[in-house]
């Protein structure tokens, strides 16, 4: 239990997978603008990573491993996530029309999405079991919401500013208050330690 | 002449990272040292000369509602020989890259220029768009990472360059990235005076983002 939650606390916050470890930028600087669109991005994510955990582990461990393709790994994940993606859309719309309506927009973008593939390859390479992979996806995502919530704050109050230098306008001046917000995560490194040992 | 075009678009006019800003996660975490990220740029250069080529020849035959998953198999093929070929003669350069390198296949820069380029051009242009584009994305992550190593540890290329002084190290961890590459897309822009971003179409057609952002009607990524 104790082992579980240094996985949770730790994916959440010390190595938050956006501001610590670069993955997902794209739609971290993309859809944060609105609080809405960041929250509905990140449930997406969170969604599909413990989906995708849950599909890849065991063709890792059951097919791959066992006759030896360990090489084919990249190309499996991606087309299973790819696959999955497709599949968890068309679901959604038939059956959960509401939940599709707030989600649909979202779940294209995240096949080409680094920190899906990404959380799916560092669960098989950290030697995680199932329910660690699953804890470790699951806190992936949380803390990815964390971060897109946190700054589509800061964006808003950035974004309400007029005296921002002119050739820092837009991306410059986003990607710098991103190093701020990063610069605060990095007080939760030693917090696993402190809380559990 | 246009052959020469095509190739120094993507170094300065179209650099797939400080003008198209596509490959965003790769750039941020492989440029803490300047021989991991030449060996990026490199690794990715070789995907996307092999990706693209592959898919010029490819785009007659590939059906065009599943043409996203083929070009995703075919990259996907490369980045496996790419880290492999790493794997077997350059074993620190592998370890170094770890996560980053199977997660080339989801680099925005190659299935973009495989969308917005390779399915419609003959296999002699994709070839020398991917190569242009392959190091106007190395070049960016060597000036980049020059900064950082040369501010954030002290060194060169391994090189020790000064005594005396604390390097800042900050520089090399997470929030040094952010920092390092926002000041560098402002001196682009302040260099071009904005001209090159607004003239041209930002390649939605490879942003992730592209659904949720509105900005391809804007001809602008809001990004």
């Amino acid at each position: 239990m104790k082992e579980m939650m240094v996985i949770l606390v730790s994916a959440i916050l010390v190595n938050n997978f956006v501001l610590a470890k670069f993955l997902g930028i794209c739609p971290f600087l993309g859809v944060s603008q609105k609080l809405d669109s960041a929250m509905g991005m990140s449930i997406a994510v969170t969604f599909v990573m413990a989906m995708a955990t849950a599909a890849t582990y065991p063709i890792q461990k059951g097919i791959l491993e066992r006759f030896g393709l360990e090489y084919l790994q990249t190309i499996v994940f991606i087309l299973v996530i790819a696959a999955l993606v497709q599949l968890v859309e068309t679901i959604l719309k038939k059956y959960v029309p509401t939940l599709y309506k707030s989600l649909g927009i979202y779940l294209p973008l995240i096949t080409t999405n680094c920190c899906v593939l990404g959380v799916t390859i560092l669960n098989i390479t950290k030697q995680y079991t199932f329910a660690q992979s699953m804890v470790n996806s699951v806190g992936a995502g949380l803390g990815f919401m964390l971060a897109m919530v946190i700054f589509s704050g800061v964006r808003s109050r950035v974004e309400a500013s007029d005296k921002i230098p002119e050739h820092f306008r837009g991306l410059p001046i986003t990607l710098i208050a991103a190093s701020i917000v990063s610069v605060s995560f990095m007080g939760f490194t030693g917090v696993v330690e402190g809380l559990f040992h | 002449m246009k052959k020469i075009r095509v190739l120094l678009n993507g170094l300065i006019r179209e650099n797939p990272v400080l003008v198209l800003v596509l490959g965003t996660c790769p750039t941020l975490a492989t440029s803490t040292s300047v021989k991991n990220a030449v060996g990026m740029g490199l690794a990715a250069t070789f995907v996307l000369l092999g990706s693209n080529v592959v898919i010029s020849m490819l785009k007659k035959i590939v059906p065009d509602k599943v043409r996203i998953p083929c070009f995703i198999v075919v990259i996907a093929t490369f980045v496996t020989i790419v880290s492999m070929l790493l794997q077997a003669f350059v074993p620190p350069l592998y370890s170094a890259l770890g996560i980053y390198l199977p997660l080339i296949v989801v680099n925005c820069i190659i299935l973009g220029r495989a969308e917005m380029f390779a399915s419609k051009n003959p296999v002699l242009d994709s070839a020398l768009d991917g190569i242009g584009m392959g190091l106007g994305f190395t070049l960016t992550l060597f000036m980049m990472s020059s900064i950082r190593e040369i501010i954030g540890s002290g060194t060169w290329m391994g090189i020790k360059l000064y005594s005396g002084i604390q390097p800042m190290s900050i520089v090399t961890l997470a929030p040094g990235g952010f920092f390092v590459f926002g000041c560098l897309v402002a001196l682009v822009n302040a260099i071009t005076k904005g001209r090159v971003r607004k003239k041209q179409k930002n390649g939605c057609a490879g942003c992730p983002s592209a659904a949720v952002c509105n900005g391809e009607e804007k001809g602008e990524c809001q990004a």
